[in-house]
C-alpha cells in the first residue's frame, strides 16, 4: 500500500519557538491513524503544519507522491486535503446549507457540489432537517456533524480531524467514529485523527502514533497499543 | 514617586530652561517665533502622547480642545482690556481660564468617551473636532464666526528694555508653559497614576481585577491631556494675537496626532521631536517650493498642501515600518551603541522618555 | 407643513447617500475590523477624477462611470499596498494609517486641483417637482434613490446568492476556517475594499453636487454623518447602516432646516453622543454569536 502521506524530520513552531521536533510519520492510503498524547504534545500543531496553516522550519512533507514546498492552503484543499480544526470551525453566522456549500466551493462543477451536499444530508439526517438554521443555533453534536460534513462535501482523500469528540455525548461520539470507519471501508478515505478520547480513537484506528513534547515516542498497531499496558500507562494515562 | 526622581526632573527642567533662555538670545526674532510655536504645540502634544500612548485612548479632537483654550484666553484678555486692566498678570490669569475651560470640556468628553473603545472613541472625538469650530459660527455673537477675534495682549514688560523683540518675549512665555507642562507630565508618568494609566492600556480586565477603576482612569487621563491642550491653545492665541475657526480645523487634530506618532507615541521626548517637525516641515517645504520658479498662485497651492501630503506619508510609513517613531529609533540606536561598549554600565534611560522603548502600537504580531 | 414635507424628502435623499456610505463602512468593518477613516477622501478623489473626465469629454456619464471604476481600483490598491500591513496589527495602527491616507489625499488633491470649490454637475434637475400643488421630489432625488437602491440590491444579491459573496462572508467571519476551506482570504479582503470604495465613490458623486462643491474636505461632514449612521445602526449590521443612514439624514435635515445649517455638525455630535451613551454597540447590535 503506497503511503498517501509521508513526513520526515518535520520541525515547526510559532514565533520562533519550536513545537514539533523532527516528526516522522507514514500514513498509508485508506487507513485511519490516531494521533494521541497529552496536552501540549504538539498534536494540533502537527495537523496545522500538514494543512499549511503553519510553515515548517525544517523537514519534508510528501503528499500523494509530490513534495509540498511552500504550498498554499487553498492549493492543498484542491488536492484533496481537508482539515477540520479544533473547535470545529463552524461559521456561526452562516446557515447549515451555506457552511456545507463553502466546503465544496473550490470545485467548479455545481452539480458536483450539489451531489456532495446531498450525500452529506443523507449521512447526517439532523443536518438535512436544519438546512436553514444558523451555525450558532446547532447543538454540539450537530455542529460536529456539520464540520465533518463540510469537509466531506469536497470528497477529500485525506481528512485531518482535530479532537472531534470534544464536548460530545458518548452516543454521538460512537456515531461519528462508526461513520469514519464506514467511510474508510466504503470509500477508501484516509484519516489522521487527533484525539484525547483514546479508547474511541483506538477502536477504529488501524495505527496509533503517540506524541510527547513535540516528538513521536511510539508507533504501533492500534490493537497493540490498546493492549500494551506499560505503553498505555506511560503515555496515555490509563 | 521618589524624591530623587522629582529632584532629577527639576534639575533637568532648570537646565533646559537655562539653555533655552540663552537660545532665545542667539536666535533671530523669526526663529524665536518658530521656537515659540513649537513650544505651544508641545504643550498639547505632550498631553496627547500621554493619553494615546500611555493610556491607549485615541483622540482626534485635541485640536478642538486647543480651540477652546484659545477662545477662552481671547475672551478673557479682551474682557480685561475692555475694563482697562492692562497689567501683566492678566496673561497668566487668562491662560489659567483657558486651561480650566478646556479641562471642563475634556471632562465632559472624557465621561462620554469612558466606555468607548477603538474606532468608537476615534469617531466621537472626530465629530468633536468638526463640531466645536462650527460653534464659532452658531454662536456668532460671542465668537464672531469665521472672522474670529483679535486678542489683546499686555506689552512686553518695560524692565526688559525698549527694543526687546516681541517674538523673544512670546518665546519666553511659550517655553515657560511648555517646560511647566513637561515637568508636570514627567512627574505624573513616574507616579502611581502613570502606572495605572499603563495598566489600563495594557489589560483592562487585569487592571479592574487589581482594583483600578478603569472609567475613572480614562476620564482623568482625558482631563489631564485636555488641560495641556487648553494651555497649548491659549499659547496659540498669544502667539497669533488672534483666534479664528480656520486655525483649529480637523487638520490641527490630525497634525497633533502625527506629531506624537512620528515623534514616538508615549514618549515625552517624542512629543518634542514631533512638535519641532510640525513647525519645521512646512517651513522647509515652503523653502523647497520657493526654489522652483512658479506663479504665486501655484506656489500657494503647493506650499499649502505639500506639507499635508508629506505628513500623511510619514504617518503611514512610521506606523508600518517604525511604530516607535523617532524616539523609538533613537532608543534602538542608543541601545546598539551601548551594546558595542561592554565596559560601560547601562545608564538609565532619559528621564523624559519611557523606561523602555515607547511600547505603543506594537509592531504586527501574527 | 410644506416645509416639513420638503425637509423630509430632502432628509431621505441625503439619508440614502449616508446609508450607502455607512454600508461601505460596515462592509470594511465586518471584513477587517477596521473603520476606514479614509473612505471620505477616497470618495472625493474619485469625484475629482470624474470632474476631470467630464471636463475633458463634456459628458457627465463618462465622468460618473470613471468615478465608479476609479473607486474599485482605488479600494483594491489601498488595501493591497497600505492596509494589508496593518490588518493584523492592533486596531490603533489601522486608524492612524487611515488618517495618514486622509492627509496624503487631501494634500495631494489640494496640490493638483487647488482649494477653491469646483462645481460638480448633476445629470438631472434639482428643482422639486410639484405633486398636488406641493413641491416634493426633484428628478435628482429620484436619481439618488434609484441608484442607491439599485446598488444595495446588487450588493445584497452578491453577498447572499453568489459563491463569491459566500466566500467573502466566510473570509470576514472566520478567516482561518475559510482558509482551510480553500478560500483566498486575502483576495476576498481586497475585493471587499474595492466594493466599499465603489459604494463610496457613488455616494460622493451623489452628494457633492448638493453641497458647496468639490474640495479636498468636501466629504468630511458626510463621513462623520455616515460614521454616526453606522454607529447608530451598529457597526456589524448592514441593515442597521441603512436605517441609521436614513435616520441621520432626516435628523440633520430637520435640524438644519429649522435651526440653521451651521448647526448640523453639532446635531451630528449630539446624536452620536446620545447613541453611544445609551447603547455603545449601536441600536441593532446583536448579541455576540456563540462559538460552536
Amino acid at each position: 500500500m503506497t503511503a498517501l502521506l509521508e513526513v520526515s524530520g518535520l520541525t515547526a513552531g510559532y514565533d520562533g519557538v519550536p513545537v514539533l521536533h523532527g516528526i516522522d510519520l507514514r500514513l498509508p492510503a485508506g487507513t485511519i491513524c490516531a494521533v494521541l498524547g497529552a496536552n501540549g504534545a504538539g498534536k494540533t500543531t502537527l495537523l496545522r503544519t500538514l494543512s499549511g496553516l503553519v510553515r515548517p522550519s525544517a523537514g519534508r512533507i510528501v503528499y500523494d507522491g509530490a513534495e509540498l514546498r511552500d504550498v498554499s492552503v487553498p492549493h492543498l484543499v484542491r488536492r484533496g486535503l481537508a482539515h477540520v480544526p479544533e473547535g470545529r470551525g463552524v461559521i456561526a453566522e452562516l446557515t447549515v446549507e451555506e457552511n456545507l456549500r463553502l466546503g465544496g466551493l473550490w470545485r467548479r462543477d455545481r452539480r458536483e457540489i450539489r451531489r456532495g451536499m446531498a450525500e452529506v444530508y443523507e449521512l447526517f439526517e439532523p443536518l438535512a432537517l436544519r438546512r436553514k438554521h444558523l451555525g450558532h443555533q446547532l447543538s454540539g453534536g450537530e455542529a460536529q456533524m456539520l464540520a465533518l460534513g463540510r469537509a466531506l462535501v469536497a470528497r477529500p482523500r485525506l481528512l485531518l480531524l482535530d479532537e472531534p469528540s470534544l464536548g460530545l455525548a458518548p452516543r454521538i461520539i460512537a456515531q461519528i467514529m462508526g461513520l469514519l470507519r464506514r467511510l474508510r471501508d466504503d470509500t477508501g478515505l484516509t484519516v489522521l485523527l487527533v484525539e484525547q478520547n483514546v479508547r474511541s480513537a483506538l477502536s477504529i484506528a488501524d495505527e496509533g502514533v503517540v506524541m510527547s513534547l513535540g516528538r513521536v515516542v511510539a508507533v504501533a498497531e492500534a490493537d497493540r497499543l490498546a493492549g500494551d499496558a506499560a505503553l498505555r500507562h506511560a503515555y496515555l494515562g490509563f | 514617586m521618589r524624591r530623587s526622581t522629582l529632584l532629577r526632573h527639576l534639575g533637568i527642567t532648570a537646565l533646559a530652561a537655562l539653555i533655552l533662555f540663552v537660545l532665545t538670545y542667539v536666535l533671530d526674532p523669526f526663529r524665536d517665533y518658530q521656537l515659540a510655536t513649537a513650544a505651544a504645540y508641545l504643550c498639547a502634544a505632550a498631553g496627547l502622547t500621554v493619553l494615546t500612548g500611555l493610556n491607549g485612548q485615541l483622540s482626534l479632537g485635541h485640536g478642538a480642545l486647543m480651540a477652546i483654550g484659545a477662545y477662552a484666553v481671547a475672551l478673557s484678555q479682551n474682557r480685561f482690556s475692555a475694563h482697562g486692566v492692562t497689567a501683566l498678570w492678566t496673561l497668566p490669569v487668562s491662560l489659567a481660564a483657558g486651561v480650566v475651560t478646556a479641562t471642563v470640556c475634556g471632562a465632559v468628553i472624557g465621561v462620554a468617551a469612558a466606555r468607548l473603545r477603538g474606532p468608537y472613541l476615534a469617531g466621537l472625538t472626530l465629530v468633536v473636532a468638526i463640531a466645536v469650530p462650527a460653534m464659532a459660527t452658531v454662536f456668532g455673537g460671542v465668537f464672531h464666526g469665521d472672522q474670529g477675534l483679535s486678542v489683546w495682549l499686555p506689552p512686553v514688560p518695560a524692565a526688559l528694555g525698549e527694543n526687546f523683540p516681541f517674538e523673544q518675549w512670546q518665546a519666553w512665555l511659550a517655553l515657560t508653559a511648555a517646560l511647566l507642562t513637561m515637568l508636570l507630565l514627567a512627574n505624573l508618568i513616574r507616579s502611581r497614576f502613570g502606572r495605572t494609566l499603563r495598566a489600563v492600556r495594557d489589560n483592562e480586565v487585569a487592571a479592574r481585577l487589581a482594583g483600578i477603576s478603569v472609567a475613572r482612569t480614562q476620564v482623568l487621563a482625558f482631563v489631564v491631556s485636555a488641560a495641556c491642550a487648553g494651555l497649548g491653545g491659549g499659547m496659540f492665541a498669544v502667539l497669533a494675537q488672534s483666534v479664528s475657526p480656520s486655525a483649529f480645523t480637523l487638520t490641527l487634530s490630525l497634525n497633533l496626532l502625527l506629531a506624537v506618532v512620528v515623534g514616538g507615541l508615549g514618549s515625552l521626548a517624542g512629543a518634542v521631536w514631533g512638535s519641532l517637525l510640525l513647525v519645521l516641515l512646512p517651513y522647509w517645504t515652503d523653502a523647497l517650493v520657493g526654489r522652483l520658479v512658479l506663479s504665486p498662485a501655484l506656489h500657494q497651492r503647493l506650499a499649502g498642501n505639500l506639507p499635508l501630503a508629506i505628513f500623511g506619508l510619514l504617518l503611514i510609513v512610521v506606523m508600518i515600518a517604525a511604530p516607535g517613531g523617532i524616539q523609538g529609533l533613537l532608543n534602538r540606536a542608543g541601545r546598539w551603541v551601548r551594546g558595542r561598549r561592554p565596559g560601560r554600565p547601562a545608564r538609565r534611560a532619559e528621564p523624559f522618555a519611557q523606561e523602555a522603548e515607547p511600547p505603543a502600537p506594537a509592531a504586527s504580531r501574527t | 407643513m410644506d416645509r416639513f414635507l420638503f425637509l423630509t424628502v430632502d432628509g431621505l435623499s441625503r439619508g440614502a447617500v449616508y446609508a450607502a456610505f455607512a454600508l461601505a463602512l460596515v462592509l470594511i468593518w465586518r471584513g477587517t475590523r477596521i473603520v476606514n477613516f479614509a473612505q471620505g477622501v477616497m470618495a472625493v478623489a474619485t469625484s475629482y477624477a470624474a470632474y476631470s473626465v467630464t471636463g475633458a469629454t463634456g459628458s457627465y456619464w463618462a465622468g460618473f462611470f470613471v468615478a465608479l471604476l476609479a473607486g474599485l481600483v482605488l479600494g483594491a490598491v489601498v488595501e493591497r499596498v497600505v492596509m494589508r500591513h496593518v490588518e493584523q496589527a492592533p486596531p490603533l495602527n489601522a486608524v492612524i494609517v487611515a488618517l495618514g491616507l486622509v492627509l496624503v489625499f487631501q494634500g495631494g488633491l489640494g496640490m493638483i486641483y487647488g482649494s477653491q470649490y469646483l462645481p460638480l454637475p448633476t445629470p438631472y434637475s434639482r428643482v422639486a417637482m410639484t405633486v398636488g400643488g406641493v413641491p416634493l421630489l426633484s428628478r435628482y432625488d429620484l436619481f439618488v434613490f434609484g441608484t442607491v437602491l439599485a446598488l444595495m440590491l446588487s450588493l445584497a444579491l452578491l453577498f447572499t446568492r453568489t459563491a463569491t459573496g459566500l466566500r467573502m462572508r466566510a473570509a470576514a467571519f472566520e478567516p482561518q476556517v475559510a482558509r482551510l476551506l480553500g478560500v483566498n482570504v486575502g483576495g476576498m479582503l481586497t475585493l471587499g475594499w474595492a466594493l466599499a470604495a465603489l459604494v463610496g465613490a457613488l455616494a460622493g458623486m451623489l452628494v457633492i453636487p448638493t453641497g458647496l462643491g468639490l474640495h479636498p474636505t468636501a466629504m468630511d461632514l458626510v463621513f462623520v454623518s455616515a460614521f454616526t449612521a453606522a454607529v447608530v445602526g451598529g457597526l456589524d449590521s448592514p441593515l442597521g447602516a441603512v436605517v441609521g443612514g436614513l435616520v441621520v439624514g432626516l435628523v440633520l435635515s430637520y435640524v438644519g432646516g429649522y435651526l440653521g445649517s451651521g448647526t448640523t455638525p453639532l446635531a451630528v455630535l449630539a446624536l452620536l453622543v446620545v447613541v453611544l451613551l445609551a447603547r455603545p454597540g449601536g441600536l441593532f447590535s446583536a448579541a455576540q454569536a456563540r462559538r460552536v
